[in-house]
């Protein structure tokens, strides 16, 4: 199975969609993401943590130390009220988005 | 709100933020290492396998930083703790570029300190923005009896006063000296003579008691009111509130003080304060005087009126008011002239000075040569600093490599300059602060205190900040930009000994040659002005200066009738010659060199032609020619029969009879003096020549000059000035001279006797002072260049060791390679005196008004310029030169 691509924009949604499943570290949150789309999305690793610190900014996510399966000290991400919100919204969005663009993609000559 | 809590937090604890940014940084690389180790992998290969998956760590790293909502802030505080990191390792260069920054920068602020105080401070009253001053257009040219500034009559101010519309509020006012007090508390005071308005006019509220208004100043002012400076209610009062209502003895006049002026009115003339304000009404018989010129005129002007629509305003009714005013006693030629003058207004938002006229333009020159030395000192920072990039190139190129983005790196270079800069400008602030308070003190003398309120205001600190910017972006922008705009690749692999390439100094070389260029300039400058006070210093003025003292008599409060002040004069004169102290004295209307003059138009009758023209005229008593060591060369000195009784005869100098006698046999020759108000037109029969001598100041061409006895004075005045010339040392004269005046009468008054020497060497001390000052900064700028040579000359030897070594190894001599060096230094020498050369001629234009005795585009003072910078720079050039020449081929072939 082939990589794609990550579209611009997505990598902040997939971010929060990951951490809704749990709490987790930088890390953590890349291995989610690889697991929840099964490996078809290629993600620069160190551009995870400017988007983890911006939407920690935005105050989408918190972040606080914690202690990981290998016994270390690591930051584990969650899922603030907002970032649930932004997450709802944006995941309605990506539907729709996507749902048109697919429809627009499959349009045969016979229907328009 | 969560954003700003979260800055808030990365913000104040930055430790913190980085340490976790490392954290987890090193937290992905472990984990997905370990990850990799289970799946198979070799533990090392893992590591690099991890560390190359994550990409750049410093990019990612900055990238984190400004997502922590710190953006520039945050990288500007860990660029300046790298930057004091990195100054820290490398304190030789902190400190140079610190102290020249502080000197460049503090020599410059504290001049444009002193301008800004002297020049673009505006007077502290309300809106000075409308003040406009009234004043003959060109001047009236000296007609008639002047004191500095002399713009106008009293009658001629009635007249504006009472016909102009363009301005509120006119008002005049003069300066005057008299004495408060008796005997031992005798103290001379500096009067202001004011009409009514001018407080008003000012917005002046007063400190106690209340100000002149114009209900003081009315013709005949019954009884005089006085208003104290608030230096004088301090220093003589006591600060005390019940001085008002007393009354004060000014001299002669008695006036109600009625009020304290606040402490921030130093009055109305930068550089000159006042102890006492006294209403023009009280001022005595100049009031009506229509040739005596001694008020300046001031009001605001109307809402709607511009300076030119007032000028135009004021053109058009000119003519009626100067016709209104006619001088007596003139003759018709200068009426005409009178009546030709016209009126015309000027801004006048930083009031009138005589100190600015006087130092205006050596303050400009001051402060170009100030901003030439500190060029030439951002010269040497730039290529210090460029030197030093060349070192890091490594540093630069390996965090270039590791993913830092060049406008980071460049950012990093600026913030070094920022801090370095930053901490010069400081220090500088502090230096100008001092060394503006010393060049005042400088020219400071015991007659001229020059009151200058010397407190720093917004637009000296506004002027060093932007000079701190300009040297930070001027030294460290150019070495920022080409730094960071190195090609990792290729510094990495070069070899920083030998990487750097020719062309790369061709921008330091530049630098080089236009410091050598801009010290040149300086340095020529510098000649000049110290030539030209030695000039002054040596200058034979005609007479003997040493050893003599002079003295101002007054004896207006004995009441004496006209015909009996002469004799009076004479017979102090003995007595005063009598003192054992004193071996001769004389009364004189002028004493050369104080700056005064008094010219009358004369008439030589004698054949073939009438001749006409202008000489000085000054009566003597007749010893002064002794006092003042004087050589007559023909004919006779004046005696005690040369009195009004006799004919009127004459002494002349040297000068007068050059130009005004046509080669006629001086002795007997008659010549008239035109007619002037309280000066009819008198005949003088010439009994004797004198050697010339200088008049009114010493860089002054010599005038003719007729001398006449004080005893045909057509006026009799109630003072004189008095020159003595010590038996002995000047030192005793002074108290032997005060207490014959005392014996002679109490109420005559004597001011001085003061040495007359250093008094003429205080009228020399603006140019001591662009001597000394223009020399230090020559000096300065000379020793800037040569080290910027030698920095420069050392780093390109050191970078062609290799090379040097390698010509050493195949035979090139010693003298060869110093040789090579040497020339190399000697082109850019060359170029920088080939530039300077047309710069200096240029630049000495503005020096025609200051230069004496030497032009100001001295062909020799050029050459001895570029010599002595040449010597100084090959000097600091054979320095490194002769370390090449010396190098060990084996050492330096084996090195890398």
């Amino acid at each position: 199975m082939g990589q794609a691509e990550l579209l611009p924009g997505t990598l902040d949604l997939l971010i929060l969609k990951a951490v809704s499943l749990g709490p987790l570290h930088g890390y953590g949150v890349l291995l989610r993401i690889q697991q929840i789309t099964q490996g078809a999305l290629t993600i620069e690793q160190g551009a995870l943590y400017p988007a983890l610190y911006r939407l920690e900014t935005q105050g989408l996510l918190d972040a606080d130390w914690g202690v990981s399966d290998n016994n270390r000290r690591a930051r584990f991400y969650r899922l603030t009220a907002g970032g649930r919100r932004r997450l709802r919204d944006h995941t309605e969005t990506w539907n729709r988005t996507v749902s048109a663009m697919t429809a627009a993609l499959n349009a045969k000559p016979e229907e328009v | 709100m969560t954003r700003l809590r979260v800055l808030m937090k990365n913000l104040f604890r930055r430790g913190a933020f980085e340490d976790q940014i490392a954290d987890e940084v090193q937290f992905h690389i472990d984990s997905r290492a370990a990850d990799l180790i289970r799946s198979g992998m070799r533990p090392d290969e893992a590591g690099r396998r991890a560390r190359l998956e994550f990409g750049g760590s410093e990019g990612w790293k900055e990238r984190m930083r400004e997502a922590g909502g710190l953006g520039w802030i945050d990288a500007v505080r860990i660029d300046l703790r790298y930057a004091l990191r990195t100054l820290r390792k490398s304190p030789v260069f902190a400190c140079v570029a610190i102290l020249s920054l502080a000197l460049g920068i503090g020599a410059n602020t504290a001049v444009f300190h002193l301008v800004n105080v002297v020049r673009l401070r505006a007077l502290p009253v309300r809106d000075p923005a409308q003040l406009a001053s009234v004043r003959v257009k060109d001047s009236h040219a000296g007609m008639g009896v002047n004191s500095f500034p002399a713009d106008m009559t009293y009658p001629l101010f009635e007249q504006v006063r009472d016909h102009q519309q363009a301005l509120d509020g006119l008002f005049a006012w003069g300066h005057g000296a008299a004495t408060i007090g008796e005997g031992a508390s005798l103290r001379p005071v500096r009067l202001i003579w004011m009409s009514g308005e001018t407080f008003g006019t000012l917005g002046i509220a007063a400190e106690r008691g209340r100000l002149l208004t114009p209900d003081d100043d009315r013709r005949g002012c019954g009884r005089a009111t006085a208003v104290l400076s608030h230096s004088l209610w301090q220093s003589q009062f006591g600060g005390r509130d019940d001085v008002i209502g007393t009354t004060l003895t000014i001299f002669m006049l008695r006036a109600e003080v009625v009020g304290v002026a606040p402490a921030s009115f130093f009055g109305l003339e930068v550089g000159r304060g006042f102890d006492i304000a006294l209403p023009l009404c009280a001022s005595g018989p100049s009031l009506d005087a229509r040739n005596v010129w001694w008020l300046s005129v001031l009001g605001r002007l109307k809402p709607g009126w511009t300076i030119d629509r007032a000028t135009a305003h004021l053109d058009a009714i000119s003519s009626g008011m100067f016709e209104a005013t006619v001088p007596t006693g003139y003759p018709q030629s200068s009426v005409n002239k009178y009546k030709a003058f016209r009126l015309e207004a000027l801004p006048a938002a930083n009031g009138i000075s005589a100190l600015r006229r006087a130092y205006d333009t050596s303050l400009w020159l001051l402060l170009a040569m100030t901003g030439a030395v500190l060029l030439v000192a951002c010269a040497n920072l730039a290529n210090l600093t460029l030197a030093r990039a060349n070192v890091r190139a490594r540093e630069f190129a390996v965090r270039l490599a590791l993913g830092a983005s060049r406008g980071r790196l460049a950012r990093q270079l600026l913030c070094e300059s920022l801090l370095l800069s930053a901490i010069g400008t400081l220090a500088g602030l502090g230096l100008a602060r001092t060394l503006a308070a010393v060049i005042v003190d400088f020219v400071r003398t015991s007659s001229d205190p020059i009151p200058l309120d010397l407190n720093m205001d917004g637009r000296v600190f506004a002027f060093a900040a932007a000079l701190g910017i300009v040297t930070c972006v001027l030294f460290g922008f150019t070495a920022a930009r080409r730094s960071a705009f190195t090609n990792p690749g290729v510094a990495l692999k070069a070899d920083t000994r030998s990487g750097a390439g020719r062309e790369r100094f061709s921008f330091q070389r530049v630098l080089v040659t236009l410091q050598i260029a801009a010290s040149l300039v300086l340095i020529v400058g510098a000649m000049l002005l110290v030539q030209t006070f030695r000039n002054l210093v040596t200058l034979d003025p005609g007479f003997h200066t040493e050893g003599v003292l002079t003295a101002f008599v007054n004896f207006a409060r004995l009441g004496l009738p006209p015909e009996r002040r002469q004799p009076f004069v004479q017979e102090f004169l003995e007595r005063l010659e009598a003192l054992p102290e004193v071996e001769s004295a004389a009364t004189t209307t002028n004493i050369p060199l104080f700056g005064s003059s008094w010219t009358m138009s004369v008439r030589v009758a004698g054949a073939p032609a009438e001749r006409r023209g202008s000489s000085k005229i000054t009566f003597i008593s007749p010893g002064y020619f002794r006092t003042m060591r004087i050589t007559l060369l023909r004919g006779r000195e004046f005696s005690t029969k040369d009195d009004k009784a006799s004919t009127g005869v004459a002494i002349v100098n040297q000068t007068f009879v050059q130009q005004l006698l046509n080669g006629l046999d001086p002795i007997g020759q008659v010549f008239q003096t035109g007619q002037e108000p309280g000066y009819p037109a008198a005949s003088y029969e010439i009994v004797g020549v004198v050697a010339d001598t200088k008049y009114s100041r010493l860089r002054e061409d010599i005038r003719p000059i007729a001398f006449v006895p004080a005893a045909q004075h057509p006026s009799p005045q109630v003072g004189a000035a008095i020159v003595i010339r010590a038996a002995g040392a000047t030192a005793a004269v002074p108290r032997a001279v005060q207490r014959l005046a005392a014996d002679v009468d109490s109420r005559l008054l004597v001011a001085g006797p003061s040495d007359y020497e250093t008094q003429i060497r205080e009228t020399l001390v603006q140019e001591r002072l662009m001597a000394a000052l223009s020399g230090f900064f020559g000096q300065l700028a000379m020793v800037i260049a040569a080290i910027g040579l030698y920095g420069l000359i050392s780093y390109i030897v050191s970078t062609r060791q290799h090379e040097l070594g390698l010509r050493v190894a195949l035979g090139a001599t010693r003298a060869n390679v110093l040789g090579l060096v040497l020339r190399q230094s000697l082109t850019l020498v060359a170029c920088g005196l080939l530039i300077g050369v047309p710069a200096a001629w240029l630049v000495s234009r503005w020096m025609t008004s200051l230069v004496f005795g030497v032009g100001p585009r001295d062909v020799r003072t050029i050459a001895a310029a570029m010599v002595t910078l040449a010597v100084v720079a090959l000097g600091a050039a054979l320095i490194p030169a002769r370390r090449a020449a010396s190098v060990d081929p084996i050492i330096a072939l084996r090195v890398d």
